[in-house]
């Protein structure tokens, strides 16, 4: 009873395949597994949008929306039907087709790159052995349409806009891959359904994922802060920069195409945060043997939705961060940090299981930690400023 | 250290936000159709006549002295005077408006008017819900909207009301004091005996 509800959706598809003919079982069984991902993703960006709005509004002091439907439940779709009824006004010296094709190459390789998260137990879309290695690289070519929306649009800001988000997004991708690297090594495959699997074993009171380990806590931490300057998240969200240059690279765009970039932004994050509970909180497993009756892909949304409102409570939490302290942050605190991950992650594999284990890689990971961060409060050495020729 | 002052904000936003649902001052909002906030005392908003009593026309205190007319800045009060008079609070004829209109979107609220005004005629409302969509003469009100009863100006403005109340009353209290003395001496003098005029004399022939 319990084994059929967590693989219901598998034997539904099974059941739906019975009632096609034989030579188009292939093309059937892969519209049947993509399917849900359309549905499903794109609801629950709907309800984080919701989630998002009146979270913020509450630590903010106030209500969030609470006039469409009972407590704003009904937001989202005001929302989605203004974007959908929007003039679509498009510069009169943009550059037609770049400009149409920009959120169209924003939206697909987030899609694809929902394709290889293992959602629940035998519940992935395209079982790859090199799925992280595809993640990644699909993540990147979400950043040629960014700068293609800020080309295109003719619009200075705009431009400028783009050009900080892909130096952000570009510095912030070594990080992120780096910190998987040290799943990688342990594990010993790219495949994110055996990583998901070797994270399966409880020992004690913990089960065995890799966040409760020093250096899979603090590879964690780091891939969750490159994941919310890869989707431009606040506190990185200065490319789209609410309250600065309006919407950066996509200020001329208006309507539908708004929707898709609002959309890919939110699916791009759900995506990273799909990966990061791939690779440290243990996939689709519980956190407790005894809880194992309920459902994998319940597990695995739930500890979505709790990522997501993490992202929101530091949203409302912490200030932009200016570019330079974007970048110095990147290349100055998290890369050295990550390559000592790496190290740590090494040095957990090979020594014995006991104290000395646990004390060695704690100190890797505080160490650098303290040390590094007390390099980005140095403060600059301030001299009397002198002017070359108005002496 | 780094990353202190990151989980300090996020202990102070989770209070806000688990504080908002179980305390009003983490979550001040007053949702305005449904809920308004009670204005303080002091709240003025645009002028009113006041009229004592329960007929707004018998009662009202206005006599037409077109003082509050002359001082208003820009000007958005018109007064027509009647040809007839009606007695006031203390029994005296007076004349009354006749017409007695204030175009409320040239009003400032500056309260010049009430200042002015020497017979407690004119006093500040806290009415602010008055958007309409004639955008010509909807602002336009007449003697009969702007005449209000003094129970409602108690109600508003208490203390002030009050204090009217009281120093209308003392003034009342004298005339009619002033009123019985004058009587009592008229009644005294008629019924004094009348001076006789002295026989004329006569003249010895």
């Amino acid at each position: 009873m319990v084994e059929s509800l967590d693989q219901i959706f598998v034997s539904l598809k099974h059941a739906l395949l019975g009632f096609v003919p034989g030579n188009w079982q292939a093309l059937a069984s892969a519209i049947l597994s993509l399917l849900p991902i359309f549905v499903i993703f794109p609801t629950l960006f709907a309800i984080t949008t919701l989630l998002e709005r009146k979270g913020l509004g509450r630590i903010q002091n106030r209500y969030g929306p609470n006039r469409v439907g009972p407590f704003g439940l009904l937001q989202p779709a005001a929302d989605g039907l203004k974007a959908l009824t929007k003039e679509d006004v498009v510069p009169h010296a943009a550059d037609k087709i770049v400009h149409f094709l920009a959120p169209v190459v924003l939206v697909i390789p987030v899609f694809l790159s929902f394709a290889v998260l293992p959602v629940g137990r035998n519940l992935v879309a395209v079982d790859m052995d090199a799925g992280l290695l595809f993640f990644f690289a699909v993540g990147a070519a979400t950043e040629l349409s960014v700068f293609m929306a800020g080309w295109s649009s003719r619009n200075k800001y705009a431009l400028l806009g783009a050009m900080r988000a892909i130096a952000q997004m570009v510095s912030y991708e070594i990080p992120l891959i780096l910190s998987s690297v040290g799943v990688v090594m342990i594990v010993g495959t790219l495949s994110p359904v055996k990583i998901v699997e070797a994270q399966g074993t409880y020992h004690g009171l913990l089960p065995d994922w890799f966040v409760f380990t020093p250096w899979g806590l603090a590879g964690f931490i780091i891939f969750m802060i490159a994941a919310a300057a890869e989707s431009n998240r606040s506190p990185f969200d200065l490319p789209e920069g609410e309250s600065e240059i309006i919407a950066g690279y996509f200020i001329e765009y208006s309507g539908f195409k708004f929707a898709l970039f609002f959309l890919a932004e939110y699916l791009g994050m759900f995506a990273i945060s799909g990966l990061g509970i791939t690779l440290f909180l243990g996939g689709w497993h519980a956190p407790l043997q005894s809880l194992e009756v309920i459902p994998s892909w319940f597990w695995f949304f739930a500890k979505l939705v709790a990522i997501i409102l993490v992202f929101i409570w530091i949203r409302g939490t912490v200030p932009r961060l200016r570019m330079d302290q974007l970048m110095n942050l990147a290349w100055k605190f998290m890369i050295p940090m990550v390559l000592i991950n790496v190290v740590g992650a090494a040095v957990w594999h090979f020594m014995q299981p006991g104290l000395a284990r646990w004390l060695v890689s704690i100190a890797l990971v505080v160490g650098p930690y303290l040390w590094l961060g007390k390099s980005l409060f140095q403060s600059k050495h301030l001299a009397k400023r002198t002017y070359r020729f108005a002496e | 250290m780094l990353g202190e002052g990151i989980i300090k904000g996020m202990a102070e936003t989770a209070r806000n936000f688990l504080g908002s649902y179980v305390s009003d001052e983490r979550l001040t909002t007053v949702q305005y159709p449904e809920e308004r906030i009670p204005q303080i005392e002091n709240a003025r908003q645009f002028p009113f006549l006041v009229f004592d009593g329960d007929d707004w026309h018998a009662g009202m205190r206005c006599v037409a002295c077109q003082i509050c007319e002359k001082e208003c800045p820009p000007k958005c009060i018109y007064i027509e005077k009647s040809k007839d008079k009606k007695p006031d609070y203390v029994g005296k004829p007076q004349i009354y408006p006749a017409k007695f209109d204030i175009d409320l979107s040239v009003c400032m609220s500056c309260q010049i008017c009430v200042e002015v005004c020497p017979f407690e005629a004119i006093k500040m409302d806290t009415e602010y819900e008055l958007s309409t969509t004639d955008r010509f003469g909807g602002l336009m009100v007449d003697k009969q909207q702007l005449a209000k009863s003094n129970d409602y100006y108690r109600k508003i403005h208490p203390t002030e009301a009050a204090e009217v109340d009281a120093r209308l009353a003392a003034e009342k209290a004298k005339a009619e004091a002033k009123a019985k003395v004058d009587a009592e001496a008229k009644a005294k003098a008629a019924a004094a005996p009348k001076p006789v005029p002295p026989a004329p004399a006569v003249v010895a022939a």
